[in-house]
């Protein structure tokens, strides 16, 4: 297995990552969407943090400021040290980008294009040629690294994209939506695969995702972000526990239900809510008074038909700081932003 | 600067990749001028001044053969910004200038392989070939593949997410530029609108010499007019080129 260790030309001590009051619009029909908004951020050397958030909220047009592909409206941000704007060629030198689609050519060999990058990123041709190696070992590319990319699946096609955004060891690597069109399978083991390269290589990992499980499992911190600002940034455990946990009492009869609701008013720093035959009681550490609170309510002789205990999720944080459940906002995700984007990517100068 | 000379070794490296490991994918490319030659050629009457018809053809087939290669590969460009692999090329340390200039370098590469087949395949019909002309036109061919190639990727980045528009654009070209510059009728006895018309296209110059050098002759201003209109295509070609490219995200 190849041991990475990460491109020591920059000191590695300060933050990967700066950005102060990142902005970009884009403007489509005289009408301008504010695509980021004032983004404030410090991600440390060695951090994975996962962008979390509904298709439009600006995480990918975050992660194009980043990686230099387009400029910010206004703000500044700096990678690896360096600019995006005045310092872009380090940069990109610095940094490995996984994007949304595919960034190895269809009609190249999986091979060449691993060393054709290494050539890019100044390796030597027998450098290149070894890295190339060491990458298709490490990421089980051995079987399909001497054929072309178009022939691949896409899971595999991922895994070579990722040992692409790998060859010159970067500071910060970035990957943009890395488990979009995938399996379930393929996705858990992409997860692992980028866990598994994080460790070894101490390298910043920034990654956006609208996947809430995939958030939750892999980064060590989460940036909740919608309509174009931050809302939440912390790790998804610290988020999930000040949400509390969900109890859900069903009851068959509304008197009962009534009784009950009103005795569960009672716990401290709790929310009731009651519906037609039930009660959620939403609660920190809910799980653990589970028992206290039967026995309080069968003593009142108002014990519950049926009890369900939910340990808080993403989405229940998302729904919470936005009164919107991610998982809806997907399905009729505002396509505003992208729509912008496409237009104005022509007028855009690097 | 030697940034710039190595960024493009790499670019046209990467680019030439797929030319080495599929070489028969070249003589695909070139069906469409071969079938004019095998089926244009034969209806050809003799030449008044009692030359082969061939002879007079096969240089217009050849410089065609070079405009449809070279402006056909913006479509390769197309694919990669749909799939992905620009933009992450855009993202890599390679500048942008050079992302288009190596781009078109290579393009030199398949024309040069489709002239030699053109030779080759009608060396043993009524075809005298002439090396040192061949070779000489194969230079002026070389410059004018880099122009069009560039204009080619230019339009490619210009029709981002719109791929009808570069086909409309490409094709609504090509055979007007390839009539005007008399490939298949000479444009000798044409009305004045048209010769005009002819004299503004720099492959008229270009296709002038390719016959002149593949007939053994080296007629110095005939030659110098191609040199011009081909450096003037490459220039025009890689000036738009490299602007689209750097705007390309």
């Amino acid at each position: 297995m190849a041991v990475m260790t990460i491109n020591h030309r920059q000191n590695t001590t300060g933050p990967a990552i700066v950005t102060r009051g990142l902005t970009r619009h884009f403007t489509s029909r005289k009408q301008t969407v504010e695509a980021v908004q004032g983004l404030d951020l410090e991600i440390g050397q060695g951090e994975l943090v996962a962008f979390l958030g509904p298709n439009g909220a600006g995480k990918s047009t975050t992660l194009r400021m980043l990686t230099t592909l387009i400029p910010p409206t206004s703000g500044s941000a700096s990678v690896a040290g360096h600019d995006v704007v005045t310092g872009q060629r380090d940069v990109r030198q610095a940094i490995g980008f996984v994007g949304q689609g595919n960034g190895a050519g269809h009609r190249q060999l999986g091979r060449d294009e691993l060393i054709s990058q290494g050539r890019a990123h100044g390796l030597s041709r027998a450098d290149a040629h070894r890295r190339a190696g060491e990458l298709i070992d490490d990421l089980d590319l051995g079987a399909v690294a001497d054929r072309k990319v178009s022939s691949l699946s896409g899971g595999q096609r991922r895994r070579l994209d990722i040992a692409m955004g790998l060859v010159h060891l970067p500071r910060v690597l970035f990957l943009d939506e890395p488990s979009t069109g995938l399996d379930p399978q393929n996705r858990i083991n992409l997860q692992e695969l980028i866990q598994r390269l994080h460790a070894e290589s101490g390298s910043t990992v920034v990654l956006t995702t609208h996947y809430l499980e995939e958030a939750d499992a892999l980064a060590g911190r989460v940036i909740v972000v919608d309509h174009g600002r931050v809302i939440a940034d912390d790790s998804a455990a610290r988020l999930k526990s000040g949400l509390g946990d969900l109890v859900r009492l069903s009851y068959d009869d509304p008197a009962p239900l009534a009784r009950a609701a009103a005795r569960l008013e009672r716990v401290p720093d709790a929310r009731v809510e009651v519906s037609d035959d039930t009660v959620d009681l939403r609660v920190k550490d809910g799980s653990a008074m589970i028992g206290e609170l039967l026995a309080d309510l069968a003593a009142d002789g108002v014990p519950p038909a049926r009890i369900e205990v939910a340990r808080p999720t993403l989405d229940d944080v998302f729904l919470d700081l936005t009164g919107r459940s991610l998982r809806e906002t997907q399905q009729t995700a505002s396509t505003d932003t992208e729509a912008a984007t496409n237009q104005t990517q022509s007028e855009v100068a690097a | 600067m030697s940034t710039f000379v190595s960024d493009t070794v790499n670019v046209m490296n990467r680019e030439l990749k797929p030319v080495w490991r599929e070489p028969m994918a070249v003589i695909f490319a070139m069906i469409q001028p071969l079938v004019f030659l095998g089926l244009f050629a034969p209806l050809l009457p003799e030449m008044a001044t009692g030359g082969s018809a061939l002879q007079w053809f096969v240089p217009g087939i050849v410089a065609m053969t070079a405009l449809m290669g070279a402006s056909f590969t913006g479509s390769n460009l197309m694919e990669e910004m749909q799939s992905g692999s620009h933009e992450r090329q855009l993202v890599s340390p390679l500048g942008r200038p050079a992302l288009l200039v190596g781009r078109a370098l290579k393009e030199v590469v398949p024309m040069l392989m489709q002239v030699a087949i053109i030779v080759a395949v009608v060396t043993p019909f009524s075809f005298d070939l002439h090396l040192g002309g061949v070779l000489a036109a194969a230079l002026v061919l070389s410059l004018f593949s880099i122009g069009v190639g560039a204009l080619s990727f230019a339009l490619a980045l210009a029709s981002k997410g719109q791929d009808w528009m570069f086909w409309t654009v490409q094709q609504t070209l090509l055979f007007p530029a390839l009539l005007t510059a008399g490939v298949l009728l000479p444009m000798d006895g044409a009305p004045r609108w048209l010769e005009v018309v002819s004299m503004l296209n720099p492959m008229t110059y270009v296709v002038d010499a390719t016959r002149a050098l593949f007939a053994g002759t080296y007629p110095a201003d005939v030659v110098a007019q191609s040199v011009a209109g081909a450096a003037l295509t490459a220039a025009l070609g890689l000036l738009v080129g490299v602007r689209a490219m750097r705007r390309s995200s």
